[in-house]
C-alpha cells in the first residue's frame, strides 16, 4: 500500500436522502475531503452497495475509505473490509435521527451532515492500516499458580481444551484448604447432606494427565515478558530453578483464614475450645480417622453443646477487622453444625447469626439443618468468656431484644472470613524492603509498576466484579478462586472455568498480534517516535495495565501484547510522540480542524464532544434510536477511552473557534465503569489542570467540561448536550473565532 | 393439671423445643421459622399482643418455657390465616398458636379470665354435654361472666334483639330448662373420649 487512494461514499438509505442534500454532502467530500473518488448509493449496506466499495478497492486501488452511512456501530459486518483504512461519518443516528425533521431545521442539519463527512475524510487520510504487533509470541502453555480446588480445575480445564498446564504449587502437595477440610457442603441436589470433598480424585487427575506438569514445593522467583512469551522462573524449595515458557498466567492462590488471635474478645487465642471453621475441621478430620465423635479439645470431654458465631471478625463496621462478608460461611457453619447432628441428634448446636446468607442453592441446605434440629438465633454476640472446659458465649438475642442472652457451650466455633493471598499491595510497595517484596511476592513481575497483580478492593485482585471478572490489570493474567473475591468451592470451580477461558483466549489472540479485551482483535498497537521522547515517564506511570516499561536510558519500552490499546498513554504524552496506526493526536486533531467554523456573528455555535466509545458514544446512538433530539451545533468524536484525550485536542478546538469542548466519560472512582480502569479518572485529573490553559486563552473555564456518561444515560446524553448548548449561548460565542 | 405441668417439666428438663414438638398440635414446625418476620408483618392483631408468631417460636428455641406458655399472646389469635398463607416455609401458624393455647390450658398455665380463653370454655362445654351448642345458656354464660350484675345489664342492653328475636321465632327461652339434644348423646362423648385417647397417644401425653 505505497500510494494512499482515498474513497468516500455517502449512503441516502434509512432516510438520509430525504433529509439530507447528499449531492451537496458529496460535493464537499470531493471540494473539502480533497477525496479521489466519490460516490453516492442508494442503499450502501445492501450486496450491490457493499459490491460497489470492493470493485472499487480491488480495481481502483482504493486504500482509505470514508463511508457517510449510519454510526460506526451499525452494520460492522457489511462495512467490513479488512485491506483499507476505514473511516465513518454518522448521519443516520448522528444527525438525521437526532435532527428535527422541519423545514428550519433543514440548514443546520445539512451542516452537520457536512461537517460529519468534512471529519470522516480528514481522519481516513491521516490513517493507516493496522499491521498487528509484529511482537507476538508463540507460547501456548499456560502457567497456573496455586495447587488448591480453583487452580486445579483451571489445569484440568485447559487441558481438556488441549493446552499444556504448567502448575506451581507452594506446599508439598496438591489440594489447598479443600484437602483441609472434613467434608464439604453439597453441590448437588437434594442438597441436605456434607458431601465428600472429591479433593483425592481432582488431585490424581491432575498428577494423572500428561499434560499437566506439576512443580510442588515451588514458587514463582521471576515473571517477564508478555502474552505468548512470558518467561518464568521456577524455584524450587530444594534450591533448584527451572524456567519455562508459557503464554497466560492463572493465579489461583486462594485465601488465608482471618487470624483468630485477632478475636480475644470472641475468645479467640484463649482457650482450646475456641476454634475457627478451620479448625473444626482438622477436630472433624481428627475424630473421622479415629472412627469418634468430635471431642471437647481442652480435656477429650463429651460435647453436648456446640455454639457457631457467625461474622465473627467480619462485616466489621469499626476499621478494626474485615468490612466484608466473606459469602461461604453461613453454609459451612450449617455443615460443621450437622456433623455433629448426624453424629448424634442429642447435641445443641447453635449458630447465632446476623443475617443467614447461603447463596446458591443454599436455602435448601440451610433447610434441611433445620429440619435435622440445628438452631438458629438471631443475635449479635458480644463476648466469648472461655475458661476451664467450658464457654459462655454472650450475646444480644435482636429477635426477643435481649441484650444480656447467653449459652453455656463445650466447644464455639467462630466463623473468620477469606483473606486474600495477593501477595504485594503494589500500591504501597514503597514502604517494603526489596528482599522482603521478593518474599510476599506471588509472581515477581519484572514489571515497572510493581511485582504483584493490582489490588481493586479489600486486598482483593480483580478488575471489575461485574463486568469483567478474571480480569486482573495485567494482560494475560487472570486470578480465579477466593483471591478474586470471597467464594465457596463450588464458585471456584466456576469461576477457575472462567478464567481458564479467559487465557485461552489471551494466548491465541497473542500469537496473532490481537489485543485482549476489552478491545479483543484489535491490531493496533501504540507506537512511538524515540527523537522526540523526553523520558518523562509519564506514559509507563499511567498504563493501567502496566504494558510500559523502561529501558536503560530511560526510554518506554511498549510490550504490545500486554497493551489493551486504550490510549492513555497517547493522552498522557506531552509531547505527543506516541501513537496508534488507526488512532492518533492526528486522526482526532485533524477531525477537529475538518469542521467548518461559522463567524462569531452567525449565531451559529460549534461545541466539540469527545465520546467514550464503549459508553457514551452508544448512548448518543441510541439517543438517535429513539429520534430524541439534541442541539444541532454539536460536533461528536468518539474516542477510545477518556484517557487517550490528549489536551493538545482541546486547545486545538478552543484555538479554532470552537465554543465549548464537552468530554464524556465513565464513572470513575471506587465503583468504576471504565473499560479501561483509570482512563476516565486520569481525563477528569487531567482536565481540573485546564484552567490554566483558559485562562491563558482569556476563555471562561466552563468552555471545557467533564462529564460522567453512562451507556444507560439515553435520555440524559441529549439534555447535557443541550443544557451546555444553552450555556454556551449564555456565556457567548467564543473570541477565538477567525484566527485559526 | 398442675401434675402434668410438673410431670413435663420433669420430662424435658430444659428441652423445652422438644416439648413443643412432641406434645403442641404441628409443633415440629417450629424449628423451620427462619425468623423472616412476615408472620408479625401480616398478622391483623400484630401490634395488640405481647409476643407476635416469630418471637413466640424464637422464645421456645431460647427455652422460654413460662413466658411462652402463660403469655396471652397465642390466644389473640383470630385464625385469619394471613400469616399462614404469606409463611415462606410454608408452617402452618395458625394451627400452631391453637396447639399452643390448648396445650398451656392443659397444664393449668394459660392466663386466667383471658376472654377468649373464657368463651372457649364455656362453648366446649356447652356443647360437648349434649352435643348441641344450646345458644341461650351460651349466651348467658357469656353475659354473666363476670358477675350478677354485669350480667343483669348486658341482657338488659340487648333486651331489643332478645325480643325480636323471640317474635321471630329464632329464641326458644324453654331451652334454658332442658333444651334440646343429639339423637345419640353417648355416641358423642364415645368419640370425643376416643379422639382423646388419640390425641394424648399422638403428642404423649401422660394418660
Amino acid at each position: 500500500m505505497a500510494e494512499m487512494k482515498t474513497a468516500a461514499y455517502v449512503c441516502r438509505g434509512c432516510g438520509i436522502g430525504e433529509r439530507i442534500d447528499t449531492a451537496r454532502t458529496a460535493k464537499v467530500a470531493e471540494k473539502e475531503g480533497k477525496v479521489q473518488l466519490v460516490r453516492q448509493h442508494d442503499f450502501l449496506c445492501n450486496a450491490e452497495g457493499v459490491q460497489l466499495i470492493r470493485d472499487d478497492i480491488e480495481k481502483e486501488g482504493v486504500t482509505h475509505i470514508a463511508i457517510g452511512a449510519c454510526s460506526r456501530r451499525s452494520k460492522t459486518e457489511a462495512f467490513y473490509f479488512p485491506t483499507v483504512a476505514l473511516s465513518r461519518a454518522n448521519l443516520r443516528e448522528g444527525v438525521i435521527w437526532t435532527q428535527p425533521e422541519t423545514e428550519e431545521a433543514r440548514e443546520t442539519t445539512q451542516e452537520m451532515a457536512d461537517d460529519y463527512v468534512r471529519m470522516a475524510c480528514a481522519e481516513v487520510k491521516k490513517m493507516k492500516l493496522p499491521a498487528g504487533n509484529p511482537e507476538v509470541g508463540h507460547a501456548k502453555r499456560l502457567l497456573v499458580v496455586g495447587g488448591g480446588v480453583s487452580g486445579m480445575t483451571a489445569a484440568l480445564e485447559a487441558a481438556k481444551a488441549g493446552y499444556s498446564v504448567v502448575l506451581v504449587e507452594k506446599t508439598g502437595s496438591l489440594g489447598g484448604w479443600a484437602a483441609k477440610i472434613h467434608q464439604r457442603v453439597p453441590f448437588h441436589e437434594p442438597y441436605q447432606d456434607p458431601a465428600p470433598t472429591g479433593v483425592t480424585e481432582l488431585a490424581a487427575a491432575v498428577t494423572g494427565d500428561p499434560g499437566i506438569k506439576v512443580y510442588l514445593n515451588a514458587t514463582l522467583s521471576r515473571t517477564s515478558g508478555a502474552p505468548g512469551r512470558f518467561k518464568v522462573q521456577i524455584a524450587t524449595e530444594s534450591g533448584g530453578s527451572s524456567a519455562e515458557e508459557v503464554g497466560a498466567i492463572v493465579q489461583a492462590t486462594g485465601f488465608t483464614t482471618y487470624d483468630i488471635a485477632k478475636l480475644p474478645e470472641l475468645g479467640g487465642g484463649k482457650s482450646p475450645n475456641v476454634v475457627d471453621q478451620a479448625g473444626l475441621e482438622k477436630l472433624a478430620m481428627e475424630a473421622a480417622a479415629k472412627g469418634q465423635p468430635i471431642r471437647r479439645p481442652s480435656d477429650g470431654g463429651e460435647v453436648k453443646t456446640v455454639a457457631f458465631v457467625q461474622c465473627a471478625g467480619q462485616r466489621d463496621e469499626t476499621g478494626t477487622h474485615l468490612p466484608y462478608c466473606s459469602g461461604h460461611c453461613c453454609a459451612t457453619s450449617i455443615k460443621q453444625a450437622m456433623y455433629f447432628k448426624d453424629a448424634n441428634p442429642g447435641v445443641d448446636t447453635v449458630v447465632i447469626y446476623t443475617d443467614l446468607r447461603v447463596p446458591g442453592n443454599g436455602e435448601d441446605f440451610y433447610r434441611s439443618g433445620q429440619s435435622k434440629g440445628v438452631t438458629f438465633t438471631k443475635g449479635k454476640v458480644s463476648s466469648v468468656e472461655a475458661g476451664g472446659n467450658g464457654c459462655k458465649v454472650n450475646f444480644h438475642d435482636l429477635i426477643l431484644d435481649d441484650k444480656n442472652a447467653s449459652i453455656q457451650a463445650d466447644l464455639v466455633v467462630l466463623a473468620t472470613g477469606q483473606v486474600p493471598v495477593s501477595g504485594v499491595n503494589i500500591e504501597k510497595q514503597e514502604e517494603m524492603p526489596a528482599e522482603e517484596k521478593k518474599v510476599i511476592s506471588i509472581l515477581n513481575l519484572d514489571y515497572r509498576q510493581g511485582p504483584d497483580l493490582p489490588q481493586l478492593k479489600y486486598g482483593f485482585t480483580d478488575s471489575h466484579f461485574i463486568c469483567f471478572p478474571y480480569e486482573t490489570r495485567r494482560t494475560g493474567i487472570y486470578a480465579a478462586g477466593p483471591v478474586r473475591r470471597p467464594m465457596d468451592m463450588v464458585q471456584a470451580i466456576e469461576d477457575a472455568t472462567g478464567a481458564t477461558l479467559k487465557a485461552i483466549q489471551a494466548m491465541e489472540n497473542a500469537e496473532l498480534g490481537r489485543a485482549a479485551h476489552p478491545r479483543s482483535g484489535d491490531l493496533s498497537f501504540p507506537s512511538f517516535r524515540v527523537d522526540g521522547c523526553t523520558q518523562c515517564k509519564r506514559c509507563t506511570v499511567e498504563c493501567p495495565f502496566g504494558a510500559i516499561d523502561e529501558d536503560e536510558q530511560r526510554y518506554p519500552v511498549f510490550n504490545e501484547s500486554r497493551c489493551r490499546r486504550c490510549g492513555t498513554c497517547m493522552g498522557a504524552c506531552p509531547v505527543r510522540v506516541i501513537s496508534f496506526e488507526n488512532y492518533s493526536v492526528d486522526t482526532v486533531g485533524s477531525q477537529i480542524k475538518a469542521v467548518d467554523m461559522p463567524d462569531e456573528f452567525s449565531e451559529k455555535p460549534r461545541i466539540l464532544v469527545l465520546a467514550c466509545e464503549n459508553d457514551a458514544y452508544p448512548a448518543l446512538d441510541m439517543a438517535g434510536m429513539t429520534r430524541t433530539q439534541y442541539s444541532a451545533f454539536v460536533r461528536v468524536i468518539p474516542v477510545r477511552c477518556l484517557g487517550s484525550v490528549n489536551s493538545i485536542w482541546i486547545t486545538d478546538a478552543l484555538n479554532s473557534g470552537y465554543d465549548g469542548v464537552m468530554l464524556m466519560g465513565c464513572k470513575h472512582g471506587d465503583d468504576y465503569q471504565c473499560h479501561f480502569v483509570k482512563g476516565s479518572e486520569l481525563a477528569t485529573y487531567r482536565m481540573s489542570k485546564i484552567d490554566d490553559t483558559l485562562k491563558q486563552l482569556a476563555l471562561e473555564t466552563e468552555r471545557v467540561a467533564t462529564y460522567e456518561v453512562a451507556i444507560t444515560d439515553i435520555a440524559r446524553v441529549p439534555r447535557l448536550i443541550n443544557d451546555y448548548a444553552a450555556k454556551i449561548n449564555e456565556i457567548g460565542m467564543s473570541p477565538l473565532k477567525g484566527f485559526a | 393439671m398442675g401434675d402434668m405441668n410438673i410431670q413435663a417439666i420433669e420430662q424435658y428438663r430444659s428441652d423445652f423445643l422438644k416439648e413443643v414438638e412432641e406434645r403442641v398440635e404441628e409443633g415440629h414446625w417450629v424449628k423451620m421459622c427462619m425468623q423472616c418476620g412476615v408472620c408479625s408483618g401480616s398478622c391483623p392483631f400484630g401490634p395488640h399482643w405481647a409476643h407476635p408468631p416469630q418471637e413466640i417460636f424464637m422464645m421456645i428455641r431460647a427455652g422460654k418455657r413460662e413466658e411462652v406458655l402463660s403469655s396471652d399472646s397465642m390466644w389473640m389469635c383470630t385464625s385469619c390465616y394471613n400469616c399462614v398463607v404469606r409463611c415462606p416455609r410454608q408452617l402452618p401458624i395458625t394451627q400452631i398458636m391453637h396447639g399452643l393455647a390448648t396445650y398451656a390450658h392443659r397444664l393449668g398455665l394459660a392466663p386466667r379470665n383471658q376472654p377468649t380463653r373464657d368463651f372457649s370454655i364455656l362453648f366446649w362445654e356447652n356443647c360437648t354435654k349434649t352435643g348441641r351448642v344450646n345458644e341461650l345458656k351460651l349466651t348467658l354464660g357469656v353475659y354473666f361472666r363476670e358477675g350478677l350484675m354485669a350480667g343483669i345489664k348486658k341482657a338488659w342492653n340487648m333486651r331489643n334483639i332478645g325480643f325480636g328475636l323471640l317474635l321471630t321465632k329464632r329464641l326458644n327461652p324453654f331451652e334454658l330448662f332442658k333444651g334440646h339434644a343429639c339423637k345419640d348423646q353417648k355416641g358423642i362423648h364415645a368419640m370425643l373420649k376416643k379422639a382423646q385417647e388419640i390425641e394424648a397417644r399422638r403428642h404423649k401425653l401422660p394418660a
